[in-house]
């Protein structure tokens, strides 16, 4: 079964970006993942000045604006997919992400399987 | 039943089947078993199919073949494996006829047989009796309860959604029963458990027991529910009527169950001991009118003997071999109450280095208001007043009653009346029964 943790950081500074936790506790997350074999997909984001918002119109008209901004305290800094058996097992990697921790959090999802 | 206390007021069951023409009093015994079995045999489905929905569909019907069969041919020698038997095919037939369904289910199922072959029952129909007084669950089943515990009361379930989903699912509670016991329409109550079972089968939400280095962090979360369904039953925090029995005696139900599947966890013996410490009291703790009877004024004479022998008995199993939980240690302040004859009689000392305890455990600003009356009594009534002044900024303590009404009690005995008529009053406003309110006029004078 496929979960995407989206993960959220607590405090962003002023570039937009998450600094609480170090390049190494990710890679070593990272790794982690990968030799449990549950990886599927994952990427981090930019920081969030780079972000850009498409919205269409019923009328077929495109808006483009800068932004979003962070104006709630907790922002997407990244995702990654995992093929674990339940969601204890999505719960106890949530856990470990280093995203989880210094005010983050990860939201669990899991994945719509329509195949089924 | 296994080990130790039983089922109180377990009504005692047919014995070799019972002969056609004793229709009331099976249908009777059918509903007293699915009362106290429900859960017994749901859980056993659960663990064979994956899938609550299923599992309670073919429970229900079962139930209703057995409700239609058995007055007519009598009880067979083995209600649990009649009734499981005939839900397990129920749920064969469903699966042949709903093959998508089928195949979402062959995953979860071969998920729960690795993780522990599912036990293969006798299906033909002899062999050990019902009867000797115990459930079917001894010696035709395995209970698998427990796991069905720990999904009910997963963390990633909404607290509310938690308690309604085990009385459903293990006190063996209708919807319509649940919602009852909390107040709100029976639709309300469907659209939450339906919301919390499509959870449950969505997010895959397992059906199992935490292993031994997970279940310190669970248990705590399963028992909560337990303790929940009892507050929520013995006071009732709106409406008419102070204590609602039933809830009270569901929760004590289920504590015991727990105690049976945990024996050598000490909290499930704190829990329970509690439960029973506390609803020994319960036919003096209101008065004729329905309100409330404060400790101190009850009749100690209609305390339930039998009841607190039973709890002091595990408060003992609670408190040792290792560092007591917080059930364990107020349960063991409960059984101080009940041991004493009289207020002044009471061990105040002791029931304030319990507090001491419980509150390193579980700080709260709840705690330090029973502390700060334990210390009254100790010390007197300037002493508990000045620890209950200090808490005066808690925002948690801003609409609990009990925290103006102590602080009423105490600025009473001091002498000092107009002060203790406008804690009183400040009570007044919210409390949240009546009987609370009327007790409240009447400290007033009014």
């Amino acid at each position: 079964m496929k979960y995407m943790l989206l993960i959220h950081s607590g405090a962003v500074d002023e570039q937009g970006g998450a600094p609480q936790c170090t390049v190494e506790d990710w890679m070593a997350y990272d790794k982690d993942v990968r030799d449990a074999g549950i990886h599927v997909s994952g990427e981090s984001l930019a920081d969030l000045v780079t972000a850009t918002t498409v919205r269409v119109s019923p009328a077929g008209e495109r808006t483009v604006t800068d932004g979003p901004f962070a104006e709630t305290r907790e922002l997407l800094g990244g995702f990654l997919v995992i093929d674990v058996p339940d969601l204890d097992a999505a719960l106890d990697w949530a856990a470990r992400c280093p995203g989880s921790r210094d005010g983050g959090s990860v939201v669990v999802r899991p994945v719509a399987d329509f195949g089924a | 039943m296994p080990g130790e206390g039983g089922e109180a007021g377990e009504p005692d069951r047919a014995g070799e089947g019972v002969s056609p023409g004793e229709g009331r009093e099976t249908a009777e015994a059918v509903e007293a078993v699915f009362r106290e079995e429900r859960g017994l045999l749901l859980a056993s489905l659960v663990r064979r199919f994956g899938d609550l929905d299923l599992a309670e569909e073919v429970t229900s019907e079962a139930i209703e073949a057995a409700l239609r069969h058995w007055p007519a041919e009598g009880v067979p020698a083995r209600p649990g494996a009649w009734l499981l038997t005939t839900a397990r095919r129920r749920a064969v037939d469903r699966l042949r006829r709903d093959r998508a369904y089928a195949a979402r289910l062959a995953v979860l199922a071969a998920d729960a047989e690795r993780a522990e072959p599912a036990p293969a029952p006798d299906v033909s129909g002899s062999g050990q009796g019902f009867g000797s007084g115990s459930g079917f669950g001894s010696d035709e089943l395995p209970d698998e309860r427990l796991q069905l515990f720990f999904t009910c009361a997963h963390p990633a379930l909404a607290a509310e959604d938690r308690t309604a989903l085990t009385l459903r699912c293990l006190a063996g509670l209708t919807t319509p029963e649940v919602a009852r016991a909390f107040l709100v329409p029976t639709a309300t109550m469907a659209q939450r458990i339906v919301r919390a079972k499509k959870k449950i089968r969505e997010a895959r939400i397992p059906f199992r027991v935490p292993g031994p280095d997970e279940l310190p962090g669970r248990l705590p979360g399963v028992l909560q529910v337990v303790y929940s369904v009892f507050t929520e039953g013995y006071a009732a925090s709106s409406g008419p009527r102070l204590q609602r029995l039933d809830l009270a005696e569901e929760a004590i139900r289920l504590a015991r169950i727990l105690r049976r599947l945990l024996p050598a966890e000490r909290e499930s013996a704190g829990l329970l001991a509690l439960l029973l410490l506390v609803h020994a009291r319960r036919d003096a703790r209101t008065g004729p009118e329905g309100e409330p009877v404060l400790l101190e004024d009850q009749d100690r004479g209609r305390w339930d003997r039998p009841m607190i022998e039973e709890g002091r008995a595990l408060v003992v199993r609670a408190l040792t071999g290792g560092p007591a939980g917080p059930y364990g240690v107020q349960a063991a302040i409960a059984a101080l109450h009940d041991e004493a004859t009289d207020v002044a009689a009471t061990d105040w000392p002791q029931i304030v280095a319990l507090y001491d305890v419980l509150r390193t455990l579980t700080p709260s600003p709840v705690v330090e208001v029973n502390r700060a009356v334990a210390v009254a009594m100790r010390d007197g009534p300037g002493a508990g007043l000045a620890l209950l002044d200090a808490l005066a900024g808690e925002p948690r303590l801003r609409a609990y009653p009990p925290y103006a009404v102590a602080r009423g009690d105490l600025l009473g005995r001091l002498g000092r009346d107009g002060e203790a008529a406008a804690a009183y009053r400040e009570a007044l406003e919210l409390a949240g029964t009546e009987p609370e309110r009327a007790a409240l006029r009447r400290k007033l004078g009014e």
